[in-house]
């Protein structure tokens, strides 16, 4: 396997945000600030706007790609999305926004070792057209 | 793995049928690739949910699509929208939020969609049959097709069934391939008693507690008696809202689940789960967040009731009237309610103080007068409703929910439950 699959393709720069459980974006996060607010995930209250959220996979509703790409569309949703898994929700969500308004959220699926080396708070870019994919600071 | 594409679907990306077209097979082709399909495959029919009104991007979207007069290339059926098009008065909230929620139903409209606005696409005259390649949203909907009809639709939700719906293509994976619809999990309920096992309220706390045990697997269940499609309605409601579940098998009740061996496609069960009447009533519990007596209204129809449903609510109510205090409410398709219209339901319903509500449900948009407790059948509306509307919500039996509303006090049947 390829150290790096690309989802949805484009750039980001933000601090990480390894996401200690999966997360379902609709009833998940509030698109309107970016803050998690469901209240059975261990981090509810922090806020995935501007960050590089590193998670497993994502949970739950198919609308998770309607509040994902109504969040990247109002600049409180993530920057870059890394996951352990491919998922075709959080694809859909991130592939809208990008065709709609041209605001790419870059979704790229990593393997373990990577994923182990984020950590939360790290600045990392995240450029699709680059190899490696995540490079730090930047 | 390269996704293999058709002549037909390169010209559609090349932006030879027009730009909404190249945008669908954009986004179908983004998708299918993150879900490894080796290849996109034909689809006879959709259904589409993104037309209830969630925020800007959902009519951004199909208003893009259909810029350069796109239409649908398969039937296409519409799932609720956020408002009741035949009964606009029934809506409380915001008026802004009514007019982006008209916008989003009428540019659907506009797509050659068909104005169904139910949830329950099955209960139209014409529906998938057995083996069917389908696009469906609205997961209550999509557990039906699966599982009861035997047609076979992946779980799309908003934004991809419309993109499926243009192009009438889907990606050749997930449930659409025989291999992946086979059972996993059994959930053996011979052990239940007779009385619980012929109960309606049955098959919404078992779905309820399947979801909340199944994950995103293919439960197999083992044990019911012969089940009535409403039966089977309420429990995959109930399974998909709780969990992920996409298709269930009934042992000797539905096609792909002649028995157990069929269901398990030949492998041994991941693990068989004796499911208890005590497990039951907990799922019960688990559906109900209200304390004390007093009822503030009753919904029943979600997913929408049925003709032989409504039928059954006139039938327990038998001309007793709900009380003066409790709001009554009972959702349906407008294809459903203009047949109860014309055996009369409507009309003893509404004698008895019942308001029809259609194109729309109680649980996704402001009907309710907001008191609580709510009395319900359905443990899907259960499940969401004292999120989406800050209300407390009680489970129960058809039967308790009209025996509730009469009284304008919680009616428990202690003796169904074994309380």
């Amino acid at each position: 396997m390829d150290e790096w699959q690309v989802l949805v393709p484009g750039t980001g720069r933000g601090e990480v945000l390894v996401l200690d459980e999966p997360l379902s974006f609709w009833g998940g996060i509030d698109a309107a600030s970016g803050r998690i607010i469901d209240v059975h995930h261990p981090q509810c209250g922090e806020s995935v706007r501007g960050r590089v959220v590193v998670m497993p996979y994502a949970r739950g509703s198919s609308s998770t790609a309607n509040t994902l790409a109504e969040s990247i569309h109002r600049g409180t949703g993530p920057v870059a999305i890394v996951m352990a898994e491919r998922d075709e929700i959080v694809t859909l969500g991130a592939l809208v926004a990008g065709e709609l308004y041209d605001e790419w959220c870059p979704v790229i699926v990593a393997t373990p070792t990577i994923l182990q080396r984020l950590r939360t708070g790290q600045l990392v870019r995240v450029d699709t057209r680059d190899s490696p994919v995540v490079s730090q600071g930047g | 793995m390269e996704l293999a594409l058709s002549d037909d679907d390169r010209a559609r990306l090349a932006g030879d049928c027009g730009e909404g077209l190249a945008l669908a097979m954009r986004v179908l082709v983004g998708v299918a690739a993150a879900m490894r399909a080796p290849r996109l495959l034909d689809i006879t029919g959709a259904h589409i949910d993104g037309c209830l009104y969630q925020g800007r991007v959902g009519i951004d979207f199909v208003e893009r699509l259909a810029a350069d007069g796109a239409r649908v290339r398969v039937p296409t059926t519409l799932n609720v929208g956020s408002l009741d098009l035949l009964h606009p008065q029934l809506y409380r909230g915001d008026p802004v939020d009514a007019e982006a929620g008209r916008r989003l139903m009428q540019a659907y409209q506009d797509l050659g969609c068909r104005p169904t606005w139910t949830c329950a696409p099955y209960q139209l005259e014409v529906r998938p049959g057995f083996g069917e390649q389908i696009a469906w949203a609205e997961s209550n909907a999509i557990v039906f097709a699966n599982s009861v009809l035997g047609a076979r639709t992946h779980r799309y939700g908003d934004f991809l069934d419309v993109c499926a719906a243009l192009t009438g293509r889907a990606p050749a994976a997930g449930l659409h391939l025989a291999a992946n619809r086979r059972g996993e999990i059994v959930f053996d309920v011979t052990a239940l008693p007779r009385r619980l096992l012929g109960s309606d309220a049955l098959y919404a706390a078992l779905g309820h507690l399947i979801g909340s045990r199944t994950g995103k697997s293919i439960p197999v269940i083992v044990g019911l008696p012969a089940a009535t499609e409403d039966q089977l309605k309420a429990l995959g409601a109930a399974a998909a809202a709780a969990g992920a579940v996409a298709m269930f098998h009934a042992v000797g009740i539905t096609p792909e689940a002649p028995d157990v061996a069929t269901a398990l496609h030949g492998q041994p069960a991941t693990v068989t789960i004796e499911v208890t009447a005590d497990e039951v009533r907990r799922s019960r519990d688990e559906l109900t967040t209200g304390s004390g007596d007093t009822v503030g209204a009753i919904s029943l129809g979600t997913p929408h009731a049925s003709l032989e449903e409504m039928a059954a609510v006139v039938a327990i109510l038998d001309g007793r009237r709900v009380h003066d205090a409790v709001e009554a409410y009972i959702s349906t398709g407008r294809g459903v309610a203009a047949k109860a219209e014309s055996a009369g339901i409507t009309a003893q319903l509404e004698a008895a103080g019942f308001t029809v509500v259609t194109d729309t449900c109680t649980y996704v948009t402001p009907i309710l007068r907001g008191r609580g407790p709510v009395v319900t059948n359905s443990a899907k509306w259960a499940y969401y409703a004292p999120a989406n509307l800050g209300l407390d919500v009680v489970f129960g039996s058809l039967d308790e929910v009209i025996e509730s509303a009469i009284a304008g006090e919680v009616v428990r049947d202690r003796e169904l439950w074994g309380d």
